[in-house]
């Protein structure tokens, strides 16, 4: 549980080829210029830029709920450019766990019960799906409050149970749309804390921010301006 | 094991996202009960139109029940014989006074099955009627049936004084008359000790009964009944015209009353039965199928138009609840689900509130037919074949009424519903 999957061995488990993102109308927006970026396995990936930088498009097509209008991505080796929408759906399911700014807790729902939620669509059997929740939430420090309602938790605790849902299925990539967007400093604090030790354990991470702080946590950093990527300054392309 | 599957060149060596059967059903009463009022709401017009639907037909099949015993009771055991207008262009009023025989109580009264029975007609022309030989008509209205004892006895009057006509005032044609309670007050005839007379085209005619009610012919409770002998003495023939025509109104035992009707014709006039029409009472069953398809098609329109209201209502909150819940469908796609699994999970929402609706509409409805049935000390009549599948009728249309709320689910873009708020 703790141990991220490896059955990928060394492949890259982002490697973008000339991935690219136009949306169609007069003019045509080209929200992402084709970008090449390779996120090896391990690896701590900040993205910063602006507001409209094409942050929200990249983590998009990187979380295969938008496919590019030109280029090539593999994830884990797999190239997802022939997919159907079943099978990207499954590899979302197995592979990818999504960490959102608004959290995104089923309000009626307790913690253990949000965490379980991923494990419906891959196949886990049911009478597995409560240890693997507690395990997870034990994880990123909330083993104490698995049957508590989202209502009743701090904003921290609740973007920890999201972190934890996004673990439980132990995917290859972790992928954070601005998580610390919503949180006051000492529960973003909290948070950066649990990715730095996710970081540790041989996870995955992506991170997009618009704040430097944030990115600063990050063992590696893109920025990202107009759809453009460039990496340490320099652009990748 | 890892099971390799090929599509599109790509391999996925993860088995494709699933939903079991048992996590869609608790997901989606989890989406029910989480808003328990609005579900109930939700509910109402199904409950409603199949509420309606079941109490209808059970009230119906019920009622029919008793109305059919109702009629068993009187109708059921009235024949009446009309006298057939001649075609040979003699009047039947002639000489024989109609197509009836003299004897023609008799000849009823010896068929098997026959309680009584004989020959009744309007005298014709309208007389005046009087308390005094020279007084005022005091008789409007009120109508002079010449009757046969037979015939008295066959509509069965209730006396509240005197007594009935009987064979004796026939056979001599004696000047009588029984007063129906109407045509007393109106001729000012109240007490039968004093033996009192009414005047009838200024004969006088003693009164001898007085009755308040008849089982059969009810035109006579606007009458006076006088012998038949009397009014041929009186009055001539009956009128030629067939609605003034003799008759003959015969009261048989239950059950009893068509094989009468048939013999009927055969023992009056074995040498001319065609002189005769047989009316036989109505067939209870063809009463009961008017009473019922009357009755059931109005009813059943309404109950339609709730199950109609119920289906929007399910529709309309279904949609509401995709609207609302954009954020968790996308959610749910992020965390592997297919369109297809949250179209059924919506879906199985609305068909399970659908259910629940008609479970408790045929709960509501047999308990309205039931309570009905016991008020009015009826036997309550629910047909198996239309109750117990009631509730399926509430699936059917939570099913149909889900169809479009899923699809617009299903078509939820996830960038959308995830986009930061």
């Amino acid at each position: 549980m703790t141990e991220p999957v490896t059955e990928a061995g060394d492949k890259p488990v982002i490697a973008l080829h000339g991935v690219g993102r136009t949306h169609p109308g007069r003019p045509p927006v080209t929200a992402l210029h084709p970008t090449d970026l390779t996120v090896r396995r391990g690896e701590y990936l900040a993205v910063t830029g602006p507001s409209g930088s094409g942050k929200s498009t990249l983590l998009h097509l990187l979380g295969l709920l938008d496919t590019p209008t030109t280029g090539r991505y593999e994830l884990d080796g797999i190239d997802t450019a022939g997919l159907r929408d079943k099978d990207r759906s499954t590899l979302r399911g197995h592979r990818i766990g999504f960490v959102f700014q608004s959290f995104h807790l089923l309000p009626h729902r307790t913690a253990e019960e949000n965490v379980a939620l991923a494990q419906v669509y891959n196949r886990t059997p049911r009478r597995t799906r409560r240890t693997a929740a507690l395990t997870a939430l034990r994880l990123v420090g909330l083993g104490h409050r698995t049957d508590a309602l989202p209502a009743t938790m701090s904003g921290g605790e609740r973007q920890r149970v999201a972190i934890a849902r996004a673990l439980v299925n132990r995917p290859s990539l972790l992928l954070c749309d601005e998580p610390t967007g919503n949180l006051d400093s000492a529960n973003a604090e909290a948070v950066l804390t649990q990715f730095d030790a996710l970081h540790e354990q041989g996870y995955t991470l992506v991170v997009i921010t618009h704040d430097p702080a944030v990115a600063a946590r990050a063992q590696r950093r893109v920025s990202i301006h107009d759809g453009v990527l460039s990496e340490a300054g320099a652009p990748v392309r | 094991m890892i099971r390799i599957r090929r599509h599109g060149g790509a391999v996925l060596p993860e088995p494709p996202s699933h939903l079991s059967p048992r996590d869609l059903l608790s997901e989606a009463l989890s989406g029910i009960l989480q808003r328990p009022g609005r579900s109930v709401l939700t509910m109402l017009g199904t409950v409603l139109g199949i509420g309606a639907f079941v109490a209808v037909l059970g009230l119906t099949a019920t009622a029919t029940g008793q109305i059919g015993e109702r009629f068993s009771l009187t109708k059921a055991t009235t024949v009446t014989v009309t006298d057939q207008p001649r075609t040979d262009g003699t009047a039947p009023g002639a000489n024989p006074p109609s197509d009836f025989p003299a004897d023609a109580d008799h000849r009823i009264t010896a068929i098997d099955g026959v309680r009584a029975g004989g020959v009744w007609w309007p005298v014709p022309a309208t007389p005046t009627l009087s308390r005094r030989p020279d007084g005022p008509d005091e008789g409007t209205g009120l109508s002079v049936l010449a009757a046969t004892p037979g015939a008295v006895a066959a509509m069965e009057p209730t006396l509240t004084a005197g007594v009935t006509l009987d064979e004796f005032a026939q056979r001599t044609a004696q000047p009588v008359v029984l007063l129906s309670e109407a045509a007393a007050k109106r001729l000012g005839v109240s007490r039968l000790d004093a033996q009192p007379a009414v005047f009838i085209d200024r004969i006088p005619y003693t009164v001898i009964g007085i009755y308040t009610d008849v089982q059969r012919q009810p035109g006579a409770l606007l009458s006076l009944l006088i012998p038949a002998s009397t009014a041929l003495e009186h009055f001539g023939n009956p009128a030629p015209q067939p609605d003034r025509a003799a008759q003959a109104l015969v009261a048989t035992r239950i059950g009893a009353a068509p094989v009468v009707a048939a013999q009927l014709p055969l023992a009056l006039r074995p040498d001319a039965p065609e002189a005769f029409t047989v009316v036989p009472p109505p067939d209870p069953h063809s009463l009961q199928d008017t009473v019922t398809s009357d009755l059931t098609g109005l009813f059943l329109a309404l109950a339609g138009i709730c199950l109609l209201v119920g289906a929007v209502g399910i529709a309309n909150t279904t949609l509401v609840a995709v609207l609302e819940r954009t954020q968790e469908i996308g959610l749910r796609r992020s965390l592997g689900a297919r369109t297809g699994h949250i179209a059924a999970q919506f879906l199985t929402e609305s068909t399970a509130l659908g259910t629940l609706g008609g479970l408790i509409g045929t709960g509501l409805g047999t308990a309205t037919v039931v309570s009905v049935a016991a008020a009015r000390d009826w036997t309550a009549v629910l047909q198996p074949a239309t109750t117990l599948p009631a509730p399926l009728i509430g699936t059917v249309v939570g099913l149909l009424a889900g169809l479009y709320p899923a699809l617009r689910a299903a078509r939820t873009d996830p960038l959308q519903a995830l986009r930061n708020t």
